[in-house]
């Protein structure tokens, strides 16, 4: 018989998990980039990354502080947008979607490679730098909560964390949208001869929205990287499609759609795959493996991508005028 | 390959950092969710375990990489602080155990027996497997000749990326499209090619099969999705998001038919034949012939046929084109036909250079596709051509002086510096990037 009850709870744990809140987040620096800008940037798994390894990093060589790691984590992503900005950003839209996708691909083999294994960890990684982090928990020791939502307190304190930055984040996103800023950023994306007819220096504000964006994807890598281990193989290109994936979901120039579009994608994908693999315990479904029944929500993921792209590319909450697909 | 010069090893300072961070590893691990051991892989998924131990006059040396094949599987290891080493196999047959002799520390080399070893279970399910170690020079092969085999390689390499480039190029060319399922076109031969050879049939059929197949299946894509989709007039950035979810769907659907190992196709791993400096196996030697005549062939259409012309002509303006009397959607049906075909070809080659069949192995290249592409100029076949060449050169040329496993790299920081000194391409036109 199928434990329903587990699969439920299972699902659930996943509306308010840290890597929920760490997807949302990298999905709202994309709103930023593809969604308000326009730009298509294909390297937000690069972004993640370099947060990740520059926290583990700068606190397992150098001995920094959180803040300390924090603030290099945010310096790697400021340079990186620079670096992938610099060329691109004069040229049309594809060409900063090849040259994101390359760059994440470079940061990560560099990750990867053994020349670098003492400071990278290489293909195994890096793991053992959350010690500062849960140094500041306030939090007494205990466990808080009731049916899914029982944690510890060093997960209920990463929960709350993440789940703060998403919505400071979020509010600063939705202000800086209002603002004359966010009207220029809009109507880059919506013609960026008229913007630049009007006197305003395109090129540099779409560097600014790049490294914006980017700066939510580096904290979104951080906060990735506090339940687990940092790991290269984490950051390959998939990751970044499942964050588009996530951002078409819930509307790509909206503030809430990235937030519920990561909520619905993992409480989903948590009560599918929980479901499927409970049924091929139980006999339903002879023809597949266990293995097989893992594969199948990535084989869901692609199609899924395709038919919100095709049939409502506006998302969830988005608005059909405010599309980045125009051009 | 490069036995000079960039092995790689621990200076006494490189090492304390790793000790220490092996020590704030180990101190802090109570957090840590899963403490990686660098020394044993697949251990705890499978029954049988091949192991050893490097030593040297009773030192133990950290960071020797061991690799196991055999069976189509494959693992590779480094050995411990404790230069011990342990490596799980999914079965009881013979493993190949190579010792990668660039990661010994220097003035090291493998004695006796050489640095490939075979391994064959006995009654037990540990079977121990040690190299014999002692002092001694490596011999150093001249860094001409060097140059030489990798130069061969690289060209190899190049023709074969410029198969799929070509086809990647003409579809952007005459649709608009990015196509980040290309990749997958490119693995739908591989695999396709060993489907047929394990039904028995003889490898140049099943070849010949493959590529008819991923031309249908390159038919198929247009017939079903990308038609409908120009007729609905999606817009082109939807167009290759669409492109990014199918690349995922039908790479894991390989995935779930193929599971995640490595095949073999028949004729791979063939003895290498000596030119002078040169080694080459007959594969190479056929598949750098098979690339140059598809390539030519491929050229006279563009250049010399009705239909070949109609495909620049679409290419360069399609509108006009249409205007003139051509059949836009003839052209672009065939031009997924033959980049289909193209990059099954492709895949087939691609199989035996790496070697192996994957579910992935499309998507290992993908970028370096693009980068040709890009290189020669987006949507400019003879661009393709030249710059897959390029990008082919630059990878495997690169080793002689960065670690192999960063060749990729290389090429990648080219095709950014590309962009940032002459956007269009090497051959692409300046109105094409505004």
């Amino acid at each position: 018989m199928i434990d329903w009850g587990a699969i439920f709870s299972n699902a659930a744990v996943e509306l308010i998990s840290p890597t929920t809140a760490a997807y949302a987040l990298a999905a709202l620096g994309l709103a930023v980039h593809f969604g308000y800008t326009g730009l298509l940037n294909f390297g937000q798994a690069g972004f993640m990354a370099l947060g990740a390894y520059g926290y583990a990093i700068s606190i397992l060589t150098f001995g920094f502080p959180v803040w300390g790691a924090v603030l290099v984590g945010i310096g790697a992503s400021v340079v990186f947008a620079l670096i992938l900005g610099i060329p691109t950003l004069r040229l049309r839209a594809d060409y900063l979607a090849i040259v994101t996708i390359a760059a994440a691909e470079i940061v990560r083999l560099l990750f990867t490679t053994n020349s670098f294994a003492s400071v990278t960890g290489s293909a195994n990684g890096l793991s053992g730098y959350k010690l500062g982090f849960a140094a500041l928990n306030p939090i007494p020791e205990g466990t808080y909560g009731f049916g899914p939502f029982e944690n510890n307190a060093y997960d209920w304190w990463l929960r709350i964390v993440a789940w703060s930055v998403v919505v400071l984040v979020a509010l600063f996103i939705w202000q800086v949208m209002r603002s004359p800023w966010g009207r220029v950023i809009k109507g880059i994306r919506e013609d960026e001869d008229a913007v630049r007819a009007l006197g305003k220096n395109v090129y540099a504000y779409k560097m600014q929205s790049l490294i914006l964006g980017g700066v939510f994807g580096t904290m979104a890598g951080m906060i990735f990287a506090l339940p687990r281990a940092v790991v290269p193989s984490n950051y390959q290109t998939s990751l970044t499609f499942f964050i588009y994936a996530i951002l078409l979901l819930g509307g790509a120039a909206t503030i809430l759609g990235p937030i519920i579009g990561s909520m619905i994608f993992w409480v989903l994908l948590s009560f599918f795959s929980g479901f499927i693999a409970r049924a091929v315990e139980a006999g339903w479904l002879p023809f597949m493996t266990n293995v097989q029944a893992g594969q199948l929500r990535f084989i869901l993921v692609g199609v899924a991508i395709m038919l919100i792209v095709i049939f409502r590319p506006q998302g969830i909450f988005g608005n059909k005028k405010e599309l980045a697909f125009v051009h | 390959m490069n036995s000079t010069g960039i092995a790689h090893r621990f200076s006494p300072r490189m090492l304390v950092v790793f000790f220490g961070v092996l020590l704030a590893a180990l101190t802090l691990s109570t957090l840590a969710i899963s403490p990686a051991h660098a020394d044993e892989i697949n251990t705890d998924k499978y029954d049988y375990v091949l192991t050893g131990n490097a030593q040297f006059d009773g030192e133990p040396l950290d960071g020797v990489l061991i690799t196991v094949t055999g069976g189509g599987y494959e693992a590779e290891v480094k050995t411990g602080v404790d230069g011990k080493w342990k490596i799980g196999v999914p079965e009881k047959g013979t493993y190949k155990v190579i010792l990668d002799e660039e990661t010994l520390p220097e003035g090291v080399v493998v004695t006796k027996g050489g640095a490939e070893l075979t391994a064959e279970f006995g009654l037990t399910k540990v079977k121990s497997v040690n190299f014999f170690l002692g002092e001694g020079v490596r011999t150093t092969v001249p860094f001409f000749d060097q140059f030489l085999s990798q130069f061969v390689n690289g060209l190899n390499f190049g023709l074969l990326l410029a198969l799929a480039a070509i086809g990647l190029s003409l579809i952007f060319g005459t649709t608009g499209l990015s196509n980040f399922a290309h990749s997958e076109m490119i693995t739908f031969g591989a695999l396709m090619t060993l489907a047929f050879s394990g039904l028995g049939l003889p490898i140049w059929l099943a070849i010949i099969l493959a590529i008819v197949l991923s031309g249908a299946l390159g038919w198929g894509l247009d017939a079903t999705i990308w038609k409908p989709l120009r007729r609905k007039g999606v817009g082109l950035v939807q167009l290759m998001i669409v492109s990014i979810g199918l690349s995922l769907a039908m790479r894991y659907t390989y995935q779930y038919f193929i599971g995640g190992s490595t095949s073999q196709l028949p004729g791979a791993g063939q003895a290498d034949l000596k030119f002078g400096a040169v080694r080459i196996s007959p594969i190479d030697l056929a598949s750098m012939g098979i690339s140059i005549v598809v390539l030519l062939a491929v050229s006279y259409f563009l250049l010399r046929t009705r239909l070949g012309k109609a495909t620049r002509a679409v290419s360069d303006n399609p509108s006009l084109a249409s205007a003139s009397g051509i059949d836009v959607d003839g052209v672009i049906r065939i031009v997924w036909i033959v980049g289909g075909a193209l990059a099954g070809l492709s895949g087939v080659l691609w199989a035996y250079f790496r070697p192996g069949v994957s579910w992935d192995m499309g998507f290992q290249i993908l970028l370096l596709v693009f980068a040709a592409v890009t290189l020669g100029g987006l949507g400019t076949a003879f661009g393709a051509l030249i710059g897959s060449i390029i990008v082919g050169l630059f990878v495997e040329l690169s080793t002689l002086w960065i670690p192999s496993d960063m060749k990729y790299v290389g090429a990648l920081v080219v095709l950014i510096l590309v962009l940032l000194l002459r956007p269009q391409g090497i051959l692409g036109r300046k109105e094409r990037i505004g």
